[in-house]
């Protein structure tokens, strides 16, 4: 199994015809996804990539039965997609875009409270379950069908660490990419949870970094309702403070947001830190073991983690 | 996207927020002139750059004749004015705003921005407004007031309402506030701000409630729908590495070490230069080439780090997903070809193309320090640093 996509899910391309929608569309569809069609007002009735192509989201799904939407859409349209994915009532709407107006996420995260309709994004690579659908940017190629979960901020480090995974033989069940972005659709606790009730994540690597709550949040749910054991790196330790936060920001966030408290809220919910994203991958590799998750050690560890112990 | 304390007050001007009258000078006959149509017996000369803390690092005036408002703009114009948030070398002052002087019964404190946790902007007001907010907000947390509002609806009546009560407004000012404050948060949400800062919000004797300060900045992303607002971007207030690598796509954030970091990718970024650190070392930026990066463009990244003479190595870190890495490759290539190694350069890739990408490298001849993983790469980058650093000390003795 694995969290929210897999060989069920039946992708629809919001954008797709722009570059970079064609072109991972096509990765989608050589990484085995089952992506059934695209939608690009202007364009229904044609075909792309040898897909089915519709004006609207609504007539992709009644047609094709499409049950995840992944938006390339350009920023001061991409809003308007996402609400228009939940409003044909999409489940899960992944949004790649980077750049959207934050008053518009305010918005968009308003219309979606309540409903049916998870949102992962924007400005994130996307979500994998390896072996079985890729939704997104991300080079497929890197994972390997496991048992870790992956959840992170950013992109490339994400890659990174999936990578560090892969090489040491430690699969993925899926990996998550939140997004960068202050407002975004999915947070941590919602991808911990979701990992917590999967039988087949035994662990969880978390990726966060500097500004705003969302980490020490994680904490505190990891701390109450966490049973298998996470790593985590927070990037940042060595970014100049306040380079990019207003007064304001600075007094919401209460004088945390620093990759410092982020790591002492983590580690003290039981976390293992990892200083560098070069020790991602055996700082995992320690924790599994350390559970009795892994046999015997197949070689020793380089790194070690520098969490509660 | 920062605008400068005149502008701001411009928009709140017409946003229906009240602020004091106010010309904008940037010459001594100018700030003169603008006294004396101003016509009140006591003014104010404010140094308009983009940073806070002016007040205390001597950047506003007082005076009380027009001879006495040129004299202070004299003082301030054409200098470097170093606050708090400036850094060493300051700002230089290239224009004053003269405004009215006002009578102060109590100074408040008003400001909006996004709460990401709750995913809504909140207005924040304070009754110990005029001081460091900074420090009311460690030491008093309580007396900061707080009210999340709907982006699309604004900051309803009776929210306003709360706030102008629970700020113990005498009874005459409370009808102005809640239009105040209101309009502030219309404004807000109008202009894709993401700061908006009113401190002092000034409380006249006569009941009256003024904007004294203003503070806006706005979100880049939304600029294209604003573009009268986009047109009030000073771009001489801006670090020039930060802008050359801004108009080139590139994100560029200075720092004070040695090693020159390409990388792409915030996080992986941020990472790099943790990396660097644990090994010992110091980095000297933060650039994030981003995911879709050209040759081109990595030309530039590396044309930036270069210009900063303090840079004794550069690692560059590539993990392909979008970019590819042959990509990279020729972009170091032709950078490399273009201006000399200069110093040694750590390069590490990893992700799609990587092969065509390293065989590139390999087979340009070109003196390159190949890293296998990122700590590697660091240590590599950090001893190479040391050498460089060395090797010039030597040369001096």
């Amino acid at each position: 199994m694995s969290i929210w996509v897999g060989s069920q899910t039946r992708l629809l391309t919001q954008g797709m015809t722009g570059q970079t929608g064609l072109f991972h569309t096509q990765g989608a569809l050589d990484y085995g996804t089952q992506a059934v069609a695209g939608v690009t007002p202007g364009k229904g009735g044609t075909t792309a990539l040898g897909l089915p192509m519709f004006d609207t989201v609504a007539q992709a799904v009644a047609a094709t039965g499409a049950n995840a939407s992944v938006i390339y859409v350009p920023p001061p349209f991409a809003a308007d997609a996402i609400l228009e994915a939940a409003g044909a009532g999409l489940p899960l709407v992944v949004c790649i875009t980077e750049g959207i107006p934050v008053v518009d996420m305010l918005r968009v995260k308003r219309a979606l409270a309540g409903g049916a309709t998870r949102l992962i994004g924007p400005n994130c690579p996307g979500i994998i379950t390896p072996g079985a659908c890729k939704i997104g940017i991300m080079p497929g190629y890197i994972h390997k069908p496991g048992r870790v979960g992956v959840l992170s901020r950013s992109g490339t480090l994400t890659y990174e660490a999936v990578w560090q995974l892969s090489s040491r033989g430690l699969g993925q069940s899926t990996c998550v990419g939140i997004g960068g972005d202050p407002i975004n659709g999915t947070n941590f606790i919602d991808v911990l949870a979701a990992f917590e009730d999967d039988p087949d994540t035994d662990a969880i690597v978390m990726i966060g970094e500097i500004g705003g709550s969302a980490e020490e949040e994680a904490a505190a749910w990891i701390r109450q309702h966490g049973s298998k054991p996470v790593v985590a790196f927070i990037a940042g330790l060595t970014a100049p403070p306040g380079k990019r936060m207003g007064h304001a920001g600075a007094i919401i966030s209460g004088g945390s947001g620093t990759a410092a408290d982020k790591i002492a809220a983590l580690a003290a919910a039981g976390v293992t830190i990892v200083r560098t994203p070069a020790e991602i991958g055996a700082g995992a590799e320690q924790a599994l073991r350390e559970r009795g998750l892994l046999p015997s050690p197949a070689r020793p560890v380089a790194a070690r983690g520098q969490g509660v112990d | 996207m920062k605008v400068h304390e005149f502008q701001a007050k411009a928009l709140f001007r017409k946003a229906g927020i009240p602020v004091p009258d106010g010309d904008v000078a940037a010459d001594a006959a100018a700030a003169s002139a603008a006294f004396t149509r101003l016509g009140a017996p006591l003014a104010v000369v404010k140094a308009q750059i983009h940073a806070g803390g002016r007040g205390k690092a001597g950047g506003v005036k007082l005076v009380r004749s027009a001879a006495e408002a040129g004299a202070a703009a004299t003082a301030l114009l054409g200098k470097s004015l170093v606050t708090i948030q400036t850094g060493p070398k300051g700002q230089v002052v290239q224009r004053v705003l003269v405004e009215a002087g006002t009578e102060i019964a109590h100074e408040y404190y008003a400001a909006i921005t996004v709460d990401r946790s709750r995913g809504a902007p909140v207005l924040m007001v304070s009754a110990e407004g005029g001081m460091d907010i900074e420090e009311v907000a460690r030491k008093t947390p309580e007396r900061i007031l707080r009210e999340a509002f709907d982006a699309e609806a604004g900051l309803r009546p009776w929210q306003a309402r709360r706030l102008a009560y629970a700020l113990g407004l005498p009874s005459p000012a409370i009808a102005p506030a809640i239009d105040l404050l209101r309009k502030l948060a219309r404004m807000f949400l109008d202009l894709d701000a993401s700061l908006v800062e009113v401190n002092p919000l000034v409380l006249r004797p006569d009941g009256q409630l003024v904007a004294l300060d203003g503070k806006l900045d706005l979100d880049s992303n939304a600029l294209y729908r604003h573009p009268d607002v986009a047109a009030l971007r000073d771009k001489s207030e801006e670090d020039p590495r930060e802008l050359a690598a801004a108009e080139a796509g590139l994100t560029y954030i200075a720092l004070d070490g040695d090693i020159g970091c390409l990388v792409n990718g915030a996080g992986l970024a941020m990472g790099t230069m943790d990396t660097i650190k644990l090994a010992g070392g110091e980095p000297a930026n933060f650039l994030d080439v981003g995911g879709g990066a050209t040759k081109e463009q990595v030309t530039a990244a590396f044309r930036i780090i270069r210009s900063d003479a303090r840079v004794k190595a550069i690692l560059v870190n590539i993990f392909g997903g979008i970019m590819k890495c042959d990509v990279i490759a020729e972009g170091i290539l032709a950078a490399l070809r273009a201006t000399g190694p200069g110093v040694p350069l750590v390069v590490r890739l990893e992700g799609t193309h990587v092969e065509q990408g390293r065989r590139l490298l390999e087979e340009s001849g070109l003196p390159l320090i190949t890293a296998g993983d990122l700590a590697d790469a660091a240590s590599k980058a950090v001893a190479a640093a040391r050498a460089t650093a060395g090797a010039a000390t030597g040369a001096a003795r």
